[in-house]
C-alpha cells in the first residue's frame, strides 16, 4: 500500500538544520519531504493537515530508551515502546543493549531490526560494548555495526575497567563507532538509593555521591585524549559533570552529552516530597537544585547537546515495593516533549526557545548517531512532528501506550503537546492516538 | 489538643510540638498503670494489632507486645526476613492478608528507609513505625523525650548531646526532630565518617570532638556502634573508637553534674559507653525502657482508642 | 442545638448543706470512718471528695485517705466517640484492699460512669465495699446502679443537661438545668 501524499498547511515551520523558522506549507510525497514553501498549492488527493497555530518540526529523536525487548516484554516491547514514542512525538528512538539476552552480538541486533520493521517509529539498536555487559571482553562491535547498530553502550552499567574502556574507544575509532557511557564508579556508588546530600541525610536513604559520576567521567575524558574515537556521555546529572564536559569540549575533544527531562525538572527533594515514591528512584539520581540549574546552563550554552528520556519502563508491580527493593528508572517517552514544551510555554527558563529545544531533540541526536532526520530539507526522509504549543494535557500514566506507568510527573498539567507524528511519510499518530485508527477512520 | 488526628505514626519530623506534648502527657497517665499490681486496663478490648518485625529486636518488640497486653488489645507477632521479601510475597500482600483478618494497627520494623510510609499508604490500618532503615524510630525518640521530661520536668532550653554513629542512626534522627521541636538544643558528635554528609537538613551542630559537644550538656546520649560499619571501612577498630569517642566519666567531665546518661540499647559496654557511666547514678538507661512501655500504651490509645474516622 | 438555662436547682448554700449531710451519712453508715477511704471520680468528683474529707475531719478529727480515679480507659463508649477523651492520671496512693471505699462523683445519670469507675477500682485491689456518693441523681439509669448517698434527686428529661459548677474548677458553686431552647 502506498501512502497518500500529505500536505501540511499554515504551520510555523522550524527546521534547525537550515535555521528556518517561518510560516510555510509542506508536501510529503513518496516517503520524502517534497516541498517546503510559502503558499504551496494544495495538491489533489493529498491528506491535508491544517496546521494553523501549530509548529511543524523535523521528526524528534530520542537517542536513549530501554525497550526491554527481548527478554522483559512484560515491562515493554519494541511495538509498545514505539507506540509510546509516536504518542510522545518521536519518530525515532535508539534502544539500549541491556536486554535479556544482552544485545551484544549481531543476531540480537538483527532481532531488534526485524521487530523494528513492524514498529510505529524508527527503532535503532544500540549494541553492547562488552559481552554480557560484564566489562571483561569486548563485544563484536564491528559485526553489530554491520548489522545495523548505531552506537555501543553498556548503559545501565559503567565500564569499570579503565583498560577495557581505553581499548573500546581505540577499537571503535577504527570503525567510526560511537561509544555511549553510563558514568558510575561502583565503589563510590556503594549501594546508594538517591542523591547524597541534605535530603538523603534527613530521610535516611543511602546516598549516591555526585563523585560517583564525576570520577568516572573524568577518567573517560582523559582516556579520550589519546584514544581517538567519539564518546557520548549519557544522562549527565551533576554540576561537576557539566563542568568536565564543558572543559573537554573547549579542549576540542570529540565528546557529546545528553540530559534527561527529569534531571532538568526535578531535584532530590522529590523523593522526600512524595514520601519515598519509588517513581522518584532513578539512576543517576535526581540531584540538588544547584545541579539542576547547572544542567540547564549546560544545555543552553551547548555543553549538553541533546535531551533524551532514558525511558526506563517497569511493570507497576516492580515499583510497588519498598524503596530499596524497587528498580531504578523513570518512563519518559510520553512525557518528555510535553514537559519540555511546558518549560518553554511557562518562560521559567530564561533563553529557552522553541527552535533551541527542537534542535536538541532532532538535529543534535541525528548528528550524534549519524542517522537520517533532524531536517526538513526537501529530499530527506519525511519524518515530521507537529506540535500544538497551546494544548493543555495532564500526565495520565493509565492512558499511556507504554506498558509502564512509572513516572514522578503523574497528574501534572502541561501546556504544549505533540498532535501529529509522521514517519517516512506515514501518519503514525494523530492527537495522541496511534495512526491505525486515523487511517481507518 | 486532646486528639491525635492522624492515622499513622511514621516519624517525629512530621509531628507538631502539640502532638508530642499530648503523647507525653498521655504516657504519664499510662505510667501509673505500670506501677499497679494488676497491669491491665480494658481499653482496647476487641482491637487487633500486628507486630511485624523484619529485623531482630528484643526490647522494642517486647515493649510493644506488653503495651498491647496491658491495654487488652489482641495481638499477633510475625518475624519476617527481609531477604524472603525480595523473592517471596510482597510486604503489601503480607499485610493486606492480615488486615482482612481484622488487624487495625500494624507495628512494623523494617530495614528499608521509608517502608513505613509505603505501608501506610498501601493499607487502611494504622501504622506505627518501629524503626525503618536509617530514617526514624519515632517511639524510641518519644520514650527518650519522656524519660528526660520526667527527670528534668521540661525539655525547653535543655542541651542534649548525641554521640556516635549519627549517619546510620534512626534513633538519632527521631531524637533530633523531637527534641528540637520541643525547644531543646541538640548537638551531635562522632567521627566524620559517621556523620551525615550534610547536617543542614537536620538543623543541628556537629562536633568531631566529644569533649566539645558535651560541654554544659544536660543530657548525654550514646548510640550503638555497629560492627558492620568497621567492616565497610568507616573507622579502623572498636578499640580505637572506644579510645577516641567512647563515653567515660572523664570524657564527659564538661557536662553538667546532673547530666542524664542515656543509651537506646543494646549497649556495647566498653565501646561507645563505659560500664561506669552506664551503671552509674546519672544513668537513666533502664528508665528509658519502662518509659517505652508507657509511651507505646499512649500511642495505642491515641490511635486505636477512639472511633474510626469516617 | 444550643441549650439554654432553665432552672437553678442548687446554690452554694444548698451544696454545702448537702455535702455536710452526706458526711454524716457516711459516718453513720460505716459506723465510724476508721476504715473509710474517699475516691473522687474525675473531674468534678475530685473537689467534692476533697470537701467531704475536710467535713469528715471536722466531725471525726480523722484524716482519711483520698484518691483520684480517671475512668477514661474503662469507658464503654470509646469506640463510638469522635472526640477522643484525654487520659488523665489515676492517683490512688494507698492500698484499697479491705477498705470501705466511697466513690464520689457529681452526677449520677445512666450509671455507665459508675460501672467504669467500679471496674477501675477493682483493678486496684479488693475493697471490703464500694459505696457511691453523688451530688445529683437525675434518674434515667441504663445499668442496675444506685447511689448510697445523694445530695439531691433532680427529675429531668433526657433532652436536658445537668450542669454542676464547683468553686475549685468553675469559680462558683451552683447546679443548673439546661434544656433545649424554644417551645
Amino acid at each position: 500500500m502506498t501512502n497518500k501524499d500529505i500536505y501540511i498547511t499554515g504551520g510555523r515551520v522550524i527546521d534547525p538544520s537550515r535555521n528556518f523558522d517561518q510560516k510555510a506549507d509542506l508536501l510529503l510525497s513518496g516517503g520524502l519531504i517534497a516541498q517546503v514553501e510559502k503558499n504551496l498549492q494544495p495538491p489533489l488527493g493529498a491528506l491535508k493537515i491544517e496546521a494553523n497555530g501549530l509548529i511543524v518540526t523535523p521528526g524528534l529523536i530520542d537517542m536513549h530508551v530501554h525497550l526491554r525487548d527481548p527478554g522483559q516484554e512484560y515491562k515493554e516491547d519494541i511495538i509498545s515502546g514505539s507506540l509510546a514514542a509516536a504518542a510522545g512525538g518521536f519518530t525515532a528512538v535508539a534502544a539500549m543493549a541491556n536486554t535479556d539476552p544482552v544485545c551484544d552480538n549481531s543476531s540480537v541486533v538483527r532481532y531488534v531490526c526485524d521487530h523494528a520493521a513492524r514498529a510505529a517509529v524508527r527503532v535503532y539498536p544500540i549494541g553492547a560494548v562488552t559481552r554480557g555487559l560484564e566489562g571483561k571482553e569486548m563485544a563484536e562491535i564491528g559485526r553489530m555495526k554491520q548489522a545495523g547498530a548505531v552506537a555501543f553502550s553498556d548503559d545501565g552499567k559503567p565500564v569499570v575497567s579503565g583498560m577495557m574502556m581505553r581499548n573500546a574507544l581505540q577499537y571503535a575509532s577504527g570503525i567510526g563507532a560511537l561509544i555511549i557511557v553510563h558514568e558510575e564508579d561502583p565503589s563510590l556508588f556503594a549501594g546508594g538509593m538517591m542523591n547524597e546530600g541534605a535530603v538523603s541525610s534527613v530521610i535516611g536513604l543511602r546516598g549516591i555521591s555526585p563523585q560517583a559520576e564525576e570520577v568516572m567521567l573524568a577518567r573517560d575524558l582523559l582516556l579520550l585524549k589519546t584514544t581517538g574515537g567519539r564518546l557520548h556521555i549519557a544522562h549527565l546529572s551533576t554540576a561537576g559533570s557539566v563542568e568536565l564536559v564543558r572543559r573537554a569540549k573547549s579542549e576540542g575533544l570529540p565528546v557529546t552529552a545528553e540530559v534527561t527531562p527529569h534531571h532538568l525538572l526535578l531535584t532530590d527533594r522529590a523523593v522526600k516530597n512524595t514520601a519515598y515514591s519509588t517513581n522518584t528512584k532513578v539512576n543517576p539520581p535526581l540531584r540538588s537544585e544547584q545541579d539542576r540549574r547547572a544542567l540547564w546552563e549546560g544545555l543552553l550554552d551547548g555543553t549538553i547537546d541533546t535531551i533524551a528520556s532514558d525511558h526506563a519502563p517497569h511493570h507497576p508491580d516492580d515499583k510497588d515495593v519498598e524503596f530499596d527493593f524497587a528498580p531504578f528508572g523513570i518512563a519518559g517517552l510520553e512525557t518528555t516533549l510535553p514537559l519540555l514544551l511546558d518549560e518553554v510555554a511557562s518562560g521559567r527558563v530564561k533563553n529557552l526557545t522553541l527552535p533551541l529545544l527542537i534542535d536538541k531533540l532532532s538535529l543534535a541526536p541525528a548528528r550524534i548517531l549519524d542517522v537520517p532526520g533532524g531536517t526538513l530539507q526537501p529530499g530527506s526522509a519525511a519524518d515530521v512532528t507537529i506540535i500544538d504549543p497551546k494544548r493543555i494535557t495532564t500526565v495520565t500514566p493509565a492512558a499511556w501506550y507504554s506498558k509502564s506507568r512509572n513516572t514522578p510527573f503523574a497528574g501534572r498539567q502541561l501546556t504544549g503537546a505533540p498532535v501529529w507524528t509522521i514517519v517516512g511519510g506515514k501518519l503514525v499518530m494523530k492527537e495522541g492516538a496511534p495512526a491505525g485508527s486515523v487511517e481507518q477512520g | 489538643m486532646q486528639t491525635l488526628r492522624r492515622k499513622d505514626i511514621l516519624g517525629l519530623e512530621e509531628m507538631s510540638a502539640e502532638e508530642i506534648t499530648l503523647i507525653l502527657d498521655t504516657a504519664r497517665s499510662m505510667r501509673e498503670i505500670l506501677q499497679r499490681k494488676i497491669k491491665k486496663v480494658p481499653t482496647l478490648r476487641g482491637r487487633s494489632v500486628l507486630n511485624l518485625f523484619y529485623e531482630p529486636s528484643t526490647r522494642t518488640k517486647a515493649s510493644f507486645e506488653l503495651a498491647q497486653k496491658y491495654m487488652s488489645a489482641d495481638s499477633v507477632s510475625v518475624a519476617g526476613s527481609s531477604s524472603s521479601l525480595v523473592k517471596g510475597e510482597t510486604l503489601k500482600d503480607t499485610v493486606r492478608n492480615v488486615e482482612v483478618m481484622g488487624v487495625e494497627c500494624v507495628i512494623m520494623r523494617h530495614p528499608v528507609s521509608g517502608s513505613s510510609h509505603y505501608l501506610a499508604r498501601s493499607i487502611e490500618a494504622s501504622v506505627i513505625n518501629a524503626g525503618d532503615g536509617m530514617h526514624e524510630h519515632p517511639t524510641q525518640g518519644l520514650l527518650d523525650m519522656f524519660t528526660i521530661w520526667e527527670k528534668k520536668g521540661h525539655l525547653e532550653e535543655l542541651k542534649v548531646a548525641i554521640v556516635g554513629d549519627i549517619r546510620h542512626s534512626r534513633v538519632a534522627r527521631s531524637n533530633i526532630w523531637g527534641l528540637t521541636k520541643m525547644g531543646a538544643e541538640v548537638v551531635v558528635a562522632g567521627p566524620p565518617t559517621l556523620m551525615p554528609l550534610d547536617m543542614e537538613g537536620l538543623g543541628v551542630k556537629a562536633y568531631h570532638r566529644v569533649e566539645e559537644a558535651v560541654e554544659g550538656a544536660d543530657v548525654v546520649m550514646a548510640l550503638r556502634l555497629q560492627k558492620e560499619r568497621q567492616e565497610s571501612g568507616l573507622f579502623p577498630s572498636l578499640r580505637e573508637y572506644a579510645d577516641l569517642y567512647g563515653l567515660t566519666p572523664q570524657r564527659i567531665a564538661g557536662a553538667r553534674e546532673d547530666a542524664l546518661i542515656m543509651h537506646p540499647g543494646p549497649m556495647n559496654r566498653g565501646v561507645e559507653i563505659s560500664s561506669e557511666l552506664a551503671d552509674g547514678s546519672r544513668s537513666v538507661i533502664l528508665k528509658q525502657v519502662t518509659g517505652g512501655v508507657a509511651v507505646r500504651m499512649a500511642l495505642l490509645y491515641l490511635l486505636l482508642g477512639g472511633a474510626k474516622e469516617e | 442545638m444550643a441549650l439554654i438555662h432553665k432552672a437553678t436547682v442548687m446554690d452554694e448554700k444548698a451544696i454545702r448543706q448537702a455535702l455536710r449531710r452526706i458526711a454524716h451519712e457516711i459516718i453513720e453508715h460505716n459506723k465510724g470512718i476508721d476504715n473509710v477511704v474517699l475516691v473522687g471520680v474525675r473531674k468534678r468528683g475530685v473537689p467534692l471528695a476533697e470537701r467531704l474529707q475536710v467535713l469528715l475531719k471536722e466531725i471525726e478529727s480523722i484524716d482519711i485517705p483520698i484518691g483520684i480515679l480517671d475512668i477514661t480507659l474503662y469507658r464503654d463508649d470509646l469506640s463510638q466517640r469522635q472526640d477522643q477523651p484525654m487520659v488523665h492520671t489515676t492517683d490512688v496512693p494507698f492500698d484499697i484492699n479491705g477498705r470501705q471505699v466511697v466513690m464520689v462523683d457529681d452526677v449520677l445519670y445512666t450509671g455507665r460512669t459508675t460501672r467504669a469507675a467500679m471496674d477501675a477500682l477493682i483493678d486496684l485491689g479488693r475493697p471490703a465495699s464500694i459505696q457511691l456518693a453523688v451530688l445529683i441523681d437525675r434518674g434515667h439509669r441504663e445499668l442496675p446502679v444506685r447511689a448510697d448517698y445523694v445530695g439531691k434527686n433532680v427529675p429531668t428529661s433526657r433532652s436536658e443537661e445537668v450542669e454542676v459548677k464547683v468553686r475549685e474548677i468553675d469559680g462558683q458553686d451552683q447546679v443548673d438545668i439546661l434544656g433545649p431552647g424554644g417551645e
